[in-house]
């Protein structure tokens, strides 16, 4: 039996408003840390072993230790840009459970001393962000933010603040000079957020689910929070499943169960009739894996060792039915339209990558193009700002590794179809 | 060999035929004396400008690029120059940003604003094909602004699309012309299919609500 944390009553009517989510127990945890000094606090998220939900799995606790101590101004933000594709978990916290986050969000501004805070959320969820700005202004009203949080004397304003449509925002420095007015562009690290981020002050940046966790380690205590899961990998853990599968949505899990058992059991497998041909196990930007690898169990650890990363939770299924090449186009089509074009080996790699893929798929390429595909991802790779160009390289490099041969066939299949329309238009 | 192709203007690349004109002094702060702004749209910047610490009000940009596509149903050079008044900026650092996000819209479009996601996991599921479908049957009406969109976050109800901000999905392609007649006549588009009355998928969260209550 998995424990419910994340998505407790996520469907009971009204949760979204304070007074429900106050009736379920909410705003007790926050209770609980204000009495607590910040420094135990931040040893409760150490020993949680809670690592971040966005995709890159940092512990948060360490992450929270890195804010330096002293008077100067310092923030919250929360990353709300969920872009990923195949990720849709925060959109459902967010919509269903906003005041889980805020709580959260207070519980970590109280940790490290902050008093301003930050939600930037994608343009795109305008629905959410509508919800958000509800149950802030109700916080507020109830005194939980304001100056005098809870009655406890320490002073947080929140504000959600929407973006306008740009994969790059989710990228933490891109998202902090979104927020400060400017092009997403990410920023040279170090120095990192924890030391100049926000407005060059000291800023803890972390994800909707990772903030929304909060109040339930503080409810549960670390140890019995970090019980939960396995080594390395504790507590529960949102996965988005889409694509080729029966049911598709999020679902609320312990790290470390096995693959198939989400894929199968919780979604449905694939359609009637159809096989899982590969799958994205962490988001679009995680190295694929095949029906092989679905006995590996889903944490950060087992799914590292299998080749590919945990990412942001986001499993995409595409079933036997699928050309691998048009699964292909489309990724790097979807990186060379996002890419922001600070750092050339992504800018140039991304852009060339889609357009030799476009050659794969029209019938121009020859085989020799997916040794030149598969170079221009290793130079992409470990050479820009920010992840983004890896995170279309990884993939990419992966489906050429295991599917050469289907590649190959596409191409001479294309190139001899493009022949005969061509003795067809000049006969 | 062939020769390379050129645009009208000699180059290769599109769009470079606007060669600055160095004769000119650089673009200012618009003077607030000779730039009229719109009451309404000047309080709701001002109040987007005050939630940012004191000299960091130039933060505000992108909601303000916001207020001004709200007011003028895109961003308009007037209104660009309006919202640079504001936040004492020049009107290129403003349209730096515009140009950089998919939603700000730098040219005249329709106010109903439709998007189709068109990535991974909604192309798995027939994406492309309403994205076709719903262009064919709305055409060149110019109160609609359709596009196709990258991934909207919301995989678990592929195909889909966003109208005006409003989640809708799995679309089938029979309700292609409802939808299209919706958007048109400016109803609300697919009332069963909003994401926001969707339960949730899964099955732990049915069964645990009716104990806990």
């Amino acid at each position: 039996m998995t424990d419910i944390l994340l998505f407790r009553d996520i469907d009971e009517p009204g949760l979204a408003t304070i007074d429900v989510y106050e009736r379920r127990g909410g705003y007790q945890a926050l209770r609980t840390a204000l009495k607590t000094d910040p420094a135990e606090l931040i040893e409760t998220l150490k020993g949680s072993g809670l690592r971040g939900r966005g995709g890159a799995g940092f512990p948060m606790g360490l992450k929270a230790s890195f804010i330096p101590q002293g008077d100067m101004q310092k923030y919250v933000v929360v990353n709300a840009d969920e872009s990923e594709p195949g990720t849709f978990k925060d959109r459902e916290l967010m919509q269903k459970n906003p005041h889980q986050l805020i709580e959260g969000v207070i519980i970590a501004a109280y940790a490290v001393g902050a008093t301003k805070s930050f939600i930037y959320i994608r343009g795109e969820y305008e629905e959410q962000a509508d919800i958000l700005d509800a149950a802030v202004q109700e916080a507020y009203a109830k005194g939980y933010l304001g100056e005098n949080v809870a009655g406890s004397g320490v002073e947080l304003s929140l504000h959600v603040q929407r973006g306008a449509g740009a994969y790059i925002c989710g990228e933490e420095t891109g998202l902090l000079d979104s927020l400060e007015g400017r092009r997403g562009n990410p920023r040279l690290k170090p120095p990192f957020p924890a030391n100049a981020g926000l407005f060059q002050g000291p800023t803890l940046i972390n994800n909707v689910e990772t903030l929304s966790a909060l109040p339930h380690i503080v409810e549960l205590g670390a140890e019995t929070y970090s019980a939960i899961g396995v080594a390395n990998s504790s507590g529960t853990k949102l996965i988005s499943i889409s694509g080729n599968v029966q049911r598709p949505g999020n679902y609320e899990i312990e790290l470390g169960m096995s693959s198939r058992d989400i894929i199968y059991g919780l979604a449905g497998g694939p359609p009637e009739g159809r096989e899982v041909k590969f799958w994205f196990p962490g988001g679009s930007s995680s190295p694929v894996l095949t029906a092989d690898d679905l006995d590996v169990g889903y944490d950060f650890d087992s799914i590292a060792k299998a080749g590919s990363m945990l990412g942001s939770g986001a499993i995409i299924v595409v079933d036997d039915s699928q050309s691998v090449v048009d699964v292909c186009l489309k990724l790097a089509h979807f990186y060379a339209h996002e890419s922001c074009g600070k750092c050339t080996p992504c800018r140039e790699g991304t852009n060339w990558t889609e357009k030799m893929l476009g050659r794969v798929k029209d019938g121009t390429a020859t085989p020799m193009d997916l040794d030149i595909m598969a170079s221009v991802q290793q130079r992409i790779i470990g050479n820009c700002l920010c992840v983004l160009g890896d995170a279309m390289a990884m993939p990419v490099s992966s489906m050429i590794a295991k599917f050469r041969g289907e590649f190959e066939a596409h191409i001479e299949a294309a190139r001899a179809a493009a022949d005969r329309a061509a003795v067809g238009v000049a006969g | 060999m062939s020769d390379v192709q050129r645009f009208e203007h000699g180059s290769r690349v599109p769009g470079w035929d606007d060669a600055a004109d160095l004769t000119k002094d650089p673009a200012v702060i618009p003077d607030p004396q000779t730039t009229p702004v719109p009451a309404e749209l000047r309080t709701q910047i001002e109040a987007e400008m005050a939630r940012y610490p004191a000299g960091r009000e130039r933060a505000a940009t992108i909601p303000a690029l916001w207020a001004v596509q709200r007011h003028y149903g895109w961003c308009t050079p007037e209104g660009i120059v309006q919202a640079a008044c504001v936040l004492e900026m020049t009107p290129a650092e403003l349209i730096a940003v515009a140009t950089f996000y998919d939603m700000f819209e730098t040219r005249p479009v329709g106010r109903n604003t439709v998007y189709v996601c068109t990535n991974i996991s909604c192309s798995l599921c027939g994406a492309d094909e309403l994205l076709a479908a719903l262009r064919d049957e709305i055409g060149e009406d110019p109160d609609v602004n359709l596009r196709g969109f990258e991934c909207l976050g919301a995989c678990d109800i592929a195909p889909m699309a966003s109208v005006n901000g409003a989640y809708i999905g799995p679309i089938s392609l029979d309700e292609v012309p409802e939808l299209a007649r919706q958007i048109r006549e400016g109803a609300e588009p697919l009332p069963a299919k909003r994401l926001v009355l969707r339960p949730s998928a899964d099955p732990k969260v049915s069964a645990s609500t009716p104990e806990d209550a």
